[in-house]
């Protein structure tokens, strides 16, 4: 019999509705692989094997009585532990957070129940979505199911959605839940040889899901294949009034119209993507990518993106400005951890309980970004990233004037091992050279599985579309999906 | 630009966040190395470019003016406001006495 946890998101759902397995055997089959993973992979900060079992039941009794199952009825996921769910604690990987249940559910994964869903844990992450390496957890590291062979050094499964990306990578789950503030979904993705799409901002709703940068937060799905990701967008899509920057545009059914074929289609390569001294393997692959387009039946051409090598120093101005301003809310007063020395006023009180509860990278980005926005420095920081952040978004638009999607690397390297970067945080920030300039354009931008490294580790090629376009990203993936035959998986050591 | 540890100290205390002597000695060459690295944007040419405001445009909707319209986010949620209050007294956030 096939082990029901090798199966997709699609393969569930219709094996389910077909009445091949149940949806418990299903859950019942990745409690087990989870509650087993636990200690080796630490992918969970909160297991929550009794909801994936109620959503299964729920949805074998709708079956059994012959009612309409939703889009991913019977699927059981991972939610990042971002997602605000309802008397689940809920702590975006942060001791300020720790023991929180939400009173409320947010918009994103109630979609997610709403359509079937079952619940399996609450997934670690970097603290606040802060990192690339899922090191800065207040929950302890991941490590990467993935270990380069003859060794058994633990290697990042990438950030900040680290624990989304090893769990579906070892099977513990058919797909997950990741947000991508500057590349948090498609970076770990690449590192653990899984798929995952950020959309056009503004598509999946912000509200309930704990807040790092606001302009640039945004919810996607991370899974095994082009299309499960397709299937799961379109399940955490849609308007919601409670989110004041969410789109207010019809979710299209990406999944129909999914097509390999390329045809009429051109596909930019930005020369300013090829940097010096970049790693040959990338370049290769890269290489590879071009030529499986052009068989899909895509024009290649050039295009040029010229404020490239502004993106992340931009970057790094926005999203620490905007955390140090909405992670102020973590006063110790309303939830969370408080910290009241004896004697200590509510100022105290305030500086006590946010140095407790914050990690070192969070108070790191709360600092520079406190300092750029301080009276004196804000023109000369803030100002000009928000203005450099319009030259990035408008070679964008005008690289769009002649191509239909961009084609890049995802990331410079392969996974890197835990502890490699953690010392310097200027080296850990490059690793997002590639994925930034999407993320403070807004664009829709994936990361599908492509190759494996000479050490044996995956490498991920990198979609970027027009906004509202997500269409394009997801067919240029599925050409990519359908040429690169991406069987790879972690061999089981945990 | 550059900063010192007296910055550092100045900065944290705007952001309500307390750090140690040693803490502060770490961090002055750890944000000096990051101011130094974002102040390449300052080569850029940005006359005549508007600071942006929002990736996507769009204009910020106004609710209809109904009391309780959402009833998630609207009144009368008081104890569920407090649940997670780490002093909840008499229906209110518990602070330190602020008033001598």
């Amino acid at each position: 019999m096939t082990d029901l946890t090798d199966l997709g998101v699609a393969a569930i759902r219709d094996g389910v509705a077909g009445g091949a397995f149940t949806a418990l055997e299903v859950a019942e089959a990745f409690n087990a692989n989870v509650a087993a993973a636990q200690g080796a992979l630490n992918a969970f900060i909160v297991a929550t094997p009794e909801a994936a079992i109620a959503a299964a039941k729920a949805t074998d009794a709708k079956r059994a009585a012959g009612e309409t199952l939703g889009a991913m009825a019977g699927v059981p996921i991972g939610m990042k532990d971002l997602f605000a769910t309802k008397g689940v604690q809920t702590t975006a990987a942060s001791a300020i957070l720790e023991g929180f249940k939400p009173e409320y559910e947010s918009t994103v994964s109630q979609k997610l129940w709403d359509a079937g869903c079952g619940m399996l844990g609450k997934l670690n992450l970097d603290q606040f979505a802060m990192g690339s390496s899922n090191e800065t957890s207040a929950f302890g590291n991941v490590v990467s199911p993935w270990r380069k062979p003859g060794s058994n050094a633990p290697l990042a499964p990438g950030g900040s959605s680290g624990g989304s990306s090893a769990a579906i990578a070892a099977r513990l789950c058919p797909a997950a839940t990741g947000t991508d503030t500057g590349g948090s979904i498609r970076q770990p993705a690449a590192f653990t040889g899984i798929s995952g799409i950020k959309p056009t901002y503004g598509r999946c709703s912000r509200w309930g899901v704990v807040a790092f940068a606001s302009s640039l937060d945004q919810a996607g799905p991370m899974a095994r294949d082009v299309t499960d990701c397709a299937i799961m967008l379109e399940a955490m899509a849609g308007f919601d009034p409670k989110d004041s920057t969410s789109l207010d545009l019809p979710v299209p059914n990406w999944t129909a119209a999914l097509s390999a074929d390329l045809k009429g289609k051109r596909v930019g390569i930005p020369r300013e993507y090829r940097m010096d001294g970049m790693d040959e393997e990338i370049v290769a692959l890269w290489e590879q990518g071009k030529a499986w387009l052009r068989d899909a039946g895509a024009e290649v051409i050039d295009i040029s993106l010229p404020h490239t090598k502004y993106a992340l120093p931009t970057y790094y101005i926005i999203a620490p400005a905007e955390a140090s301003s909405n992670l102020a809310r973590y006063d110790g007063v309303r939830y969370g951890l408080r910290d009241l020395p004896d004697g200590a006023g509510l100022q105290d009180m305030y500086a006590a309980t946010r140095a407790a509860g914050f990690g070192p990278e969070v108070k790191r980005r709360i600092l520079i970004g406190t300092y750029v926005l301080s009276a004196g420095f804000y023109d000369a920081y803030y100002t000009q990233a928000q203005k450099v952040r319009t030259l990035i978004s408008r070679d964008f638009t005008d690289a769009f004037a002649s191509c239909d999607v961009i084609l890049a690397p995802t990331t410079p390297t392969a996974a890197f091992a835990l502890g490699e970067n953690s010392d310097d945080p200027l080296a850990m920030y490059l690793n997002d050279v590639f994925s930034v300039p999407a993320s403070l354009a807004g664009l829709p931008a994936m990361s599908v599985p492509a190759g494996l490294s000479s050490e044996g580790l995956p490498l991920g090629l990198q979609l970027i579309g027009p906004a509202f376009d997500e269409q394009i990203v997801l067919n240029a993936g599925l050409a990519i999906e359908a040429r690169a035959g991406f069987g790879a998986r972690p061999e089981k050591w945990w | 630009m550059s900063v010192d540890t007296a910055t550092v100290a100045k900065i944290a205390s705007l952001a309500r966040i307390k750090v140690t002597d040693q803490d502060l000695e770490a961090m002055v060459p750890e944000l000096n190395g990051i101011l130094a690295w974002v102040e390449q944007l300052g080569e850029v040419d940005v006359i005549g470019i508007e600071p942006m405001t929002a990736v996507i445009p769009n204009t910020l909707r106004l609710r209809d003016d109904v009391i309780d319209a959402d009833p998630l986010t609207g009144g009368n949620r008081r104890d569920a406001v407090l649940a997670n209050a780490p002093a909840a007294e008499h229906g209110f956030f518990g602070v330190p006495k602020v008033i001598e």
